[in-house]
């Protein structure tokens, strides 16, 4: 890794609690610790992958990092400047570098919409050209992504999962960013139509210097598309890495329980069954000190009290763990 | 699911023959208010008979002859009467309704928003509203207006604001949340612009549906209110008071009387439900092909 | 030994405004006792329409069985009226579906739930309905069964939802479970815990087990058989083993080299620009299918034959079965 270059996206101590209103008078009666202290950064031309179980805060993060929602503590920057406190007017010209793609090809299309006009919108909102200008920019988005320029006429439902996606991805290329936040994209996708997209986002990556932070909970998915995982557990990050040494050889118990947990498509493999017990804790009231210990087969009697910190284990390869 | 749509063009024409085809109850809706709305506006050329002009001798008489539709006591041509209550009755109806949910869409929008105290406020407010039934409290009003055209459209589309902005509201809110709201968000589309291109459409579907049967309950309120003397004030024939006057009396000895504002009473509220239903499903790209 | 779940020649048809959708196409498969069959499609290829019709849940109108039979342990449920199959689900054919919330009364006590089928299939009383009910979510391996049987579906987790689902399923030991997509909306630890609690309570009750879902991964963990759907027909039958080393069909072969898979699963050193296998194209309509093989305006390897002929379904290898002129 590139360590001497700034990074496009710098996160530090980023927090995003939830309060839980209750009551006539609304008043806070809690909070869910939906991202409670995550930092990383990605480079240019770089994937980082995020994974985690459903409520570990993985979406959150990647809505924080827009600002579509507002953090609670903590700092993002792009290209070395922190947008975190920037007022909306001074965001604006900010959002032309940073994108997002969404999980349901469904939801994330304005059904009244034509398809070409949702594509051309960001340009509209930008003031991007004329009319005619931005009509032939829309045009090639729509080569690019693989779906023909006279579709562009159509609505969305007229469009099947995958070439819908491909919509959503046009309209996040439109500004030409230099940064995607990918949230399960191909999640909602049938298999043959997966593979489509997974590689049409990395030749897309491969042409224009792309970062992504590629939101996931499919594991392979997330080894093929990234460079680099971090993986999420109840808000925090238990451990970051490059996807090779990752892979090889997990090091949070709670990575190596997910890794064993993937069903393989290979039958003449006969593994080992490692199974973590029980369910993910509500991340309103997670258990103390390490918030895996309820369900760690090695936990000892200090993850119960003593929170671990990500710590530097080897180059570039962090693990919060008190046992490794 | 449908993919692989070829992409030929269709005229407006096209387009309406299709649904036409479509819905023909909506079609049936549509030709049953173009009537009315029709006779309404030309009431003066439609009606065969001068709707005021009392006559002595065809008092209570029997439908048939020059009275289409009977007479009533003072004589008065009940079929020219029906036409010229038609401007009466559409006008406070479409007038009630497009104040009403006009007026709501703003509010429930506002809320949506602004949320907050401000939302928590105005909710309270329209329960209290909600928990009067409408009737009652288009009587309130009328009754301290005073009774004029223009005070019962008023006293009719104020109580219709609850209802709709409580609708555009919990609709605004699930819609705040969908994905492409947020895309808007990501693009750096304003709150305004957002809520013009992105929210209001969306909430279109339900809007009309309300909108279009509360015509129906707009024109049924004005009929009450008629009946009970706090409508349009006389000479103007309206539905609701050419019921009331007779109903008492007459069901009996002249039920034309009864009968046929009754039925044209029936007829507009069945119309507009129907044309309000295939309106609804027209309007949605979705149902287009 | 006889199969006990014998399907053959099995067609479900819907009468809609677009037309004739032909969802299941002459589907034949059986499945022993102790057995794990799959059935492998992307949406739309019939799989939850075949599981459906299995358990007669096809809503009629629009849908109808058009022809076939379904015979558990020699009954044909297609010929039994709907007093005698309302017997048969829940004793002898059960069935788990992906969101268990659509399965389960939101009103109603999990553990109420369980006894209620006890007392209406095996006609036991209410306190011996109520043991069974607890030791079946013993048996699911919810902790504190007693307590939890008295907690309504909205009070468990997914993954306790899913368990007291299938002790629901199995309360009355059916001889054949179909299990539709049961952990596609489940996190993969817990999909690892329903996967093997589903198939150690095969391996205690000998119940036949008929695994609807689109992950190549779970067919390979948990079945011996599977069969392979794509737009209402069979494509391919063989034992697990050999599809996955030796698919016939073009569609298998694509599917199998589209996905990306962990890298323990194939050595590690994956360099990230490797570009994955595509399949072309995309699903066809099922009211307007192409004339010949439906997959061939997707395949590579489609000649004239293919476009104007339905290739039939025979036997290729050694009980490996496909439909494709090619192979």
């Amino acid at each position: 890794m590139t360590m001497e270059q700034t990074p496009l996206v710098e996160v530090t101590a980023l927090r995003k609690f939830f309060p839980i209103k209750k009551g006539l008078l609304r008043r806070t009666i809690g909070n869910v610790r939906a991202v409670d202290g995550v930092s990383f950064s990605i480079n240019a031309g770089e994937t980082l992958g995020l994974v985690g179980e459903s409520g570990c805060g993985k979406s959150t993060v990647g809505r924080v990092v827009l600002r579509l929602i507002e953090p609670s503590a903590g700092s993002i920057k792009i290209k070395g400047a922190d947008i975190t406190g920037l007022k909306r007017q001074d965001l604006r010209p900010l959002r032309r570098q940073m994108q997002i793609v969404f999980q349901d090809p469904f939801s994330s299309l304005n059904p009244r919409i034509r398809v070409g006009d949702i594509v051309g919108e960001p340009l509209k909102v930008h003031n991007v050209g004329d009319k005619k200008d931005r009509a032939d920019r829309v045009a090639q988005l729509f080569q690019r992504v693989g779906l023909r320029p006279d579709q562009m006429n159509n609505y969305p439902h007229q469009f099947s999962g995958g070439q819908r996606q491909r919509v959503s991805i046009a309209r996040a290329l439109a500004l030409d960013p230099g940064f995607i936040v990918a949230d399960e994209p191909v999640s909602a996708l049938d298999v043959s139509i997966q593979a489509q997209v997974i590689n049409l986002l990395m030749d897309l990556q491969r042409e224009r210097q792309l970062s992504y932070l590629f939101i996931s909970h499919n594991l392979a998915v997330v080894e093929h598309i990234s460079h680099r995982v971090a993986v999420m557990y109840l808000g925090r990050i238990v451990e970051y890495a490059d996807k090779t040494s990752l892979f090889a050889k997990p090091l949070h118990p709670y990575t190596e329980a997910l890794l064993a947990a993937v069903p393989l498509p290979d039958p003449s493999l006969k593994r080992t069954k490692h199974r973590v017990e029980g369910d993910v804790p509500s991340p309103i009231n997670p258990p103390s000190g390490c918030h895996f210990h309820p369900r760690c087969p090695y936990a000892e009697p200090r993850c119960k009290v003593e929170a671990p910190v990500l710590r530097d284990v080897a180059p570039g390869r962090q693990v919060a763990c008190h046992l490794r | 699911m449908t993919t692989n749509v070829n992409t030929m063009k269709f005229s407006f024409m096209d387009n309406v023959l299709y649904q036409a085809k479509r819905y023909p109850l909506g079609v049936a809706g549509a030709i049953i208010m173009t009537v009315f709305v029709f006779a309404a506006l030309f009431a003066t050329t439609v009606a065969p008979l001068d709707p005021f002009s009392t006559n002595a001798k065809a008092s209570l008489a029997k439908p048939g002859g020059v009275f289409l539709m009977g007479a009533d006591m003072m004589g008065r041509d009940v079929f020219s009467r029906l036409i010229h209550g038609a401007r009466v009755s559409l006008a406070v109806a479409l007038g009630a309704t497009c104040i009403g949910s006009g007026f709501g869409a703003v509010i429930g929008l506002a809320c949506g928003y602004i949320g907050g105290w401000f939302d928590l406020l105005v909710q309270r407010v329209t329960e209290v509203m909600q928990a009067l039934p409408l009737l009652v409290m288009a009587l309130v009003i009328t009754a301290s207006l005073g009774p004029s055209l223009p005070n019962t459209i008023i006293a009719i589309a104020i109580p219709l604001i609850p209802t709709v902005s409580r609708v555009v509201r919990s609709n605004v809110l699930s819609l705040r949340e969908m994905p492409y709201v947020e895309a808007a968000k990501a693009i750096g589309m304003s709150e305004w612009r957002i809520a013009a291109i992105h929210v209001l459409p969306n909430t279109l579907a339900p809007l009309i549906v309300l909108a279009t049967a509360q015509l129906g309950s707009t024109i049924l309120t004005e009929a009450s209110l008629s009946f009970l003397g706090l409508g349009v004030p006389e000479p103007y024939p309206s539905w609701g008071r050419m019921l009331s006057e007779s109903a008492a009396e007459y069901v009996r000895t002249a039920p034309w009387l009864v009968i046929f504002p009754g039925l044209a009473i029936s007829l507009v509220v069945f119309g507009s439900n129907l044309l309000g239903d295939a309106l609804r499903d027209a309007l949605d790209p979705r149902q287009r092909d | 030994m006889a199969p006990v779940l014998e399907v053959s020649g099995l067609s479900t048809v819907f009468h809609t405004r677009r037309g004739l959708v032909r969802a299941v196409q002459d589907v034949s498969f059986s499945v022993n006792a102790g057995e794990t069959l799959a059935i492998v499609g992307e949406s739309g290829c019939g799989k939850t329409i075949t599981a459906l019709s299995l358990m007669r849940l096809i809503p009629q109108p629009p849908g109808e069985i058009a022809s076939g039979s379904v015979k558990v342990d020699g009954v044909d449920l297609l010929q039994l009226d709907e007093a005698s199959m309302r017997k048969m689900r829940g004793s002898k054919i059960a069935m788990i579906f992906q969101e268990p919330m659509t399965a389960l009364n939101p009103l109603i006590t999990v553990g109420k739930q369980i006894a209620e089928m006890v007392t209406l299939h095996d006609g036991a009383s209410r306190q011996v309905a109520r043991d069974r009910a607890i030791e079946m979510l013993h048996l699911v391996r919810i902790p504190e069964p007693a307590r939890r049987a008295r907690e309504y579906p909205h009070q468990m987790s997914g993954g306790m939802r899913q368990r007291a689902m299938i002790a629901m399923a199995l309360a009355c030991k059916p001889k054949v479970l179909v299990a539709d997509e049961p952990t596609t909306a489940l996190d993969v630890t817990i999909q690892a815990q329903i996967l093997d609690l589903i198939g150690d309570l095969q391996r205690e009750f000998g119940t036949a087990v008929v695994l609807i879902t689109h992950d190549l991964g779970v067919v390979a963990e948990t079945a011996q058989r599977v069969v392979v759907m794509y737009a209402g027909r069979k494509v391919e039958e063989a034992s697990v083993e050999d599809l996955f080393a030796n698919p016939l069909h073009p569609y298998p072969r694509g599917l199998l080299a589209s996905i990306p898979r962990v890298g323990s699963a194939r050595g590690l050193d994956v360099s990230p620009d490797e570009r994955l296998q595509e399949i072309s194209g995309m699903v066809p309509a099922l009211n307007n299918l192409p004339q010949g093989c439906a997959f061939a305006p997707r395949c590579s390897q489609a000649d004239a034959k293919c476009h104007a002929q339905v290739p039939p379904f025979e036997l290729k290898q050694h009980d490996h079965f496909a439909a494709c002129w090619q192979a």
